[in-house]
């Protein structure tokens, strides 16, 4: 096959994979439209399907259950749980929790900002990093932590920032 | 208020509750808040607002309540038999002060330069709570301006009080208007950080007259139409819809519905305006085209058969882009008349200008509105002829009340005057265009008398309020003793439903648009009461203010001689002299206008590729 061909199918294949995305969420909509309360539910579900939730997705949400635009994207930025943009491959959590905090917390986060160019609640344009910031992860003792995907990274400091990201 | 014995046993619905050491009779389900505003006492508030309160967040009601453990917010709570409220309590004016301080913190301290000083609900109540100095200074929230042709949000003056959330969401079921974010980074406005004015926003402005601040504003024209004034090769024409003559008095500290016509006359002329008109005069004009169109459509749909039925009146530019926006295929059921101040701008830079001798493009015609749609309205690219805009600017009541201060004139003891001719002259059928049910009662008016020729007794219409629809009414009216010409129209029954408010003309419209309902003709004004509780009219604190302004329009209708549009000799000049008759090509041309389909998110809206597109 050649390249142009190649291409071609890519860009079937994401519309087709999209055309499905849409028509999951239409269902999950269906199962919970007449039951009060359910935006949520849905919002949560529909995360689940299309990785993110930008202005589009809020319209089918909101046409499906009746509410106004402005009132699906008022719950969709109230809780931090949902996104409008794509998510990396790799979310950087930084704990803010108090230990972490006084340890020097939000150094690392200006360092790994300046590093990568983006600020908190953003993603890097090749789509692999996010850095997001969190309460407690529950390792005081190793504080100031760093989640990278799954991995923990422990008394982190702004100078070992860039070999940490060297890894991945 | 009297001292009523707690010892006897309760009454079935009321309760007595000790406000400050005195009794009163509180109707049970009532807020302690309610019950103090029923006999005069005082008690501060700034989110409250009457009828469609839900929220309770600004914390500026608190009272001592016996046997509660903290204050709480009047709002509220409700009231009980045996309660006992204090509002006056230095625990609870320091608990006041101090929310209203903590606000003030997160406030612009730019109050000289704001357009809202000294009628800023926020500003007065810091004055009266005696808050002299600014205690606590810390970060200030992000605000941002947005401005649309109608609306201006300043977000960095937002209180959150979320009155326009409640009015947008609750009374006009539209729900442009909701909390985005959380915390600190919460901001009042559209989706997803896009602009009010690229949303289906319809421009009612029911959000600005709520707003105790100056966060939502009208957008302002008052400096284009002083340049205008002061530029000397401008002829400034200036026409003034009906329910502002029953609203600005409001703004000089006159009664609600006092009508103050021939002084608002007067102030125009002092202003320099170079013709005064009265947008009645085409009030009574739409009456006559828009009357007419009904009877062609009628007889179209009872000879043909064609479903261009029921007609919708459409002097309501908040209504027209709500259909547009929500029932985009049912643009065709609008009436095709434009509003009365449009049909007078065309007009003035037409007739009035061929009548004169003054060149067209030297007129600037200036509406004063009890509206902030109208500003949306006359940016509509299709509200002009060769070139010239119908109407140059548009000035709601309270931007007018604000230039005749600045303009030093003292309003209430103006002697009163008359509009200029030859567009000043209406019947009372034009003053009732301000009130739900006017249009309506106008067109019947004269549509029975061009029928039969005779006079529609009053009696005949008697439109029955609907229990399922919000500010709804309905009403029959039987055709009988036709004249010839109308013949086709013999022991026809015109079936009409009139109503205010988005919430009842979308139940309105669900019926029309799945073809039920069987109405011929409907009147739609989207201000819930109709023009005089328009956004552009001022803010009151007056209970039923509206109501007042409604009965005031009725009355100068009732003091009239002539109260048939018909019966205007204005109007029968301009069709003797220039437009021929009703519907007539220069009619058509000058009077009558088309609709653009948007859909909700402005999908049906052709010339843009992507119809939402965040900031």
């Amino acid at each position: 096959m050649n390249t142009e061909a190649l291409q071609v199918n890519i860009a079937l294949d994401a519309a087709a994979q999209e055309k499905e995305k849409r028509e999951a969420i239409l269902k999950v909509i269906d199962t919970y439209r007449d039951k009060p309360g359910c935006l949520i539910a849905v919002l949560h579900l529909a995360q689940e399907i299309y990785g993110y939730l930008p202005l589009e997705v809020q319209q089918i949400i909101a046409d499906g259950m009746g509410e106004s635009l402005s009132h699906v994207s008022g719950v969709v930025s109230f809780y931090s749980y949902f996104s409008t943009r794509p998510r990396a491959r790799l979310e950087i959590k930084i704990c803010m929790g108090t230990a972490c905090y006084v340890r020097g917390g939000k150094r690392i986060v200006e360092r790994l900002e300046e590093e990568l160019g983006i600020s908190v609640g953003e993603t890097t344009p090749d789509g692999k990093f996010s850095i997001i910031i969190t309460r407690c992860l529950g390792a005081c003792g190793l504080a100031p932590v760093v989640m990278i995907g799954e991995d923990v990274h422990q008394q982190v400091n702004p100078d070992k920032i860039e070999k940490i990201l060297a890894k991945y | 208020m009297e001292n009523l014995d707690m010892s006897t046993p309760a009454t079935a619905g009321i309760a007595r509750v000790n406000i400050n050491g005195k009794v009163i009779k509180a109707r049970e389900g009532q807020t302690i808040l309610q019950a103090a505003q029923d006999y005069n006492i005082y008690i501060p508030s700034l989110c409250y607002l009457e009828g469609i309160h839900q929220f309770g967040g600004c914390r500026m009601c608190m009272v001592e309540v016996e046997g509660m453990r903290t204050l709480v917010a009047a709002c509220m709570v409700k009231v009980c038999d045996g309660m006992v409220v204090h509002t006056n309590t230095g625990k609870v004016r320091q608990a006041r002060k101090i929310n209203c301080e903590l606000l003030l913190s997160d406030h612009p301290q730019d109050c000289l330069a704001c357009e809202r000083s000294g009628q800023c609900e926020l500003q007065t109540l810091a004055s009266t709570l005696g808050i002299t100095r600014q205690r606590f200074q810390g970060e200030l929230s992000p605000g941002s301006r947005d401005m649309s042709a109608s609306i201006t949000r300043d977000t960095a003056k937002c209180i959150q009080c979320r009155r326009c959330v409640s009015v947008c969401n609750q009374v006009q079921e539209i729900g442009v208007l909701n909390p985005q974010g959380r915390g600190f980074q919460t901001v009042i406005g559209p989706a997803g950080g896009l602009s009010i004015s690229q949303v289906d926003c319809t421009n009612c402005g029911q959000c600005v007259v709520a707003c105790p601040v100056n966060a939502l504003s009208e957008s302002s024209s008052i400096q284009k139409v002083w340049d205008a004034i002061n530029d000397p090769q401008m002829r400034v024409v200036v026409q003034v819809a009906p329910a502002v003559r029953v609203g600005i008095g409001e703004e000089f500290d006159m009664a609600p519905g006092k009508a103050v016509t021939g002084k608002l006359a007067t102030a125009l002329k002092e202003m320099l305006f170079d013709d005064i008109f009265d947008t009645n005069v085409c009030a009574d004009l739409t009456i006559m085209e828009e009357g007419s169109e009904f009877l062609e459509r009628a007889q179209a749909a009872i000879r043909k058969g064609r479903p261009v039925l029921p007609m919708i009146t459409s002097c309501s530019p908040g209504w027209i882009k709500f259909l547009e926006h929500r029932y985009p295929d049912s643009t065709g059921n609008l009436s095709t008349c434009k509003s009365p101040h449009m049909m007078l701008g065309a007009l003035v830079k037409s007739y009035y200008a061929n009548k004169m001798g003054f060149d067209p493009n030297k007129l600037f015609v200036v509406s004063i509105m009890p509206c902030t749609a109208k500003k949306f309205e006359i940016e509509r690219p299709e509200m002009g002829h060769d070139g010239l805009r119908d109407v140059d600017a548009v000035l709601t009541t309270r931007e007018l009340a604000r230039m005749i201060r600045e303009a030093g004139i003292d309003f209430k003891n103006l002697q009163p005057s008359d509009f200029d001719h030859p567009l000043g002259i209406s019947t009372g059928a034009a003053d009732i265009f301000g009130v739900s049910g006017g249009v309506m009662e106008a067109a019947l008016r004269t549509v029975y008398e061009l029928v039969t020729g005779r006079e529609m007794p009053l009696s005949e219409l008697r439109a029955v309020p609907d229990q399922e629809r919000a500010r709804t009414r309905v009403a029959e009216l039987t055709m009988e003793g036709c004249l010839p010409q109308y013949d086709f129209l013999e022991g026809f029954t015109i079936k009409v439903a009139v109503t205010s408010g988005f919430a009842g003309a979308k139940a309105l419209m669900e019926e029309v648009s799945q073809g039920k309902g069987g109405y011929h003709f409907i009147e739609v004004m989207g201000c819930p009461g109709g023009c005089v509780s328009g956004g552009g009219q001022p803010r009151t604190a007056v209970r039923n203010a509206w109501s007042s302004r409604a009965q005031g329009l009725y009355d100068v209708d009732q003091s009239k001689k002539l109260r048939k549009s018909h019966e205007n000799p204005a109007v029968r000049a301009l069709y003797a002299e220039f437009l021929l008759e009703p519907l007539s090509h220069t009619s058509h041309q000058l009077l009558h206008t088309r609709y653009t389909p948007r859909g909700v998110y402005n999908e049906r809206l052709p010339q843009q590729d992507d119809p939402i597109q965040p900031r």
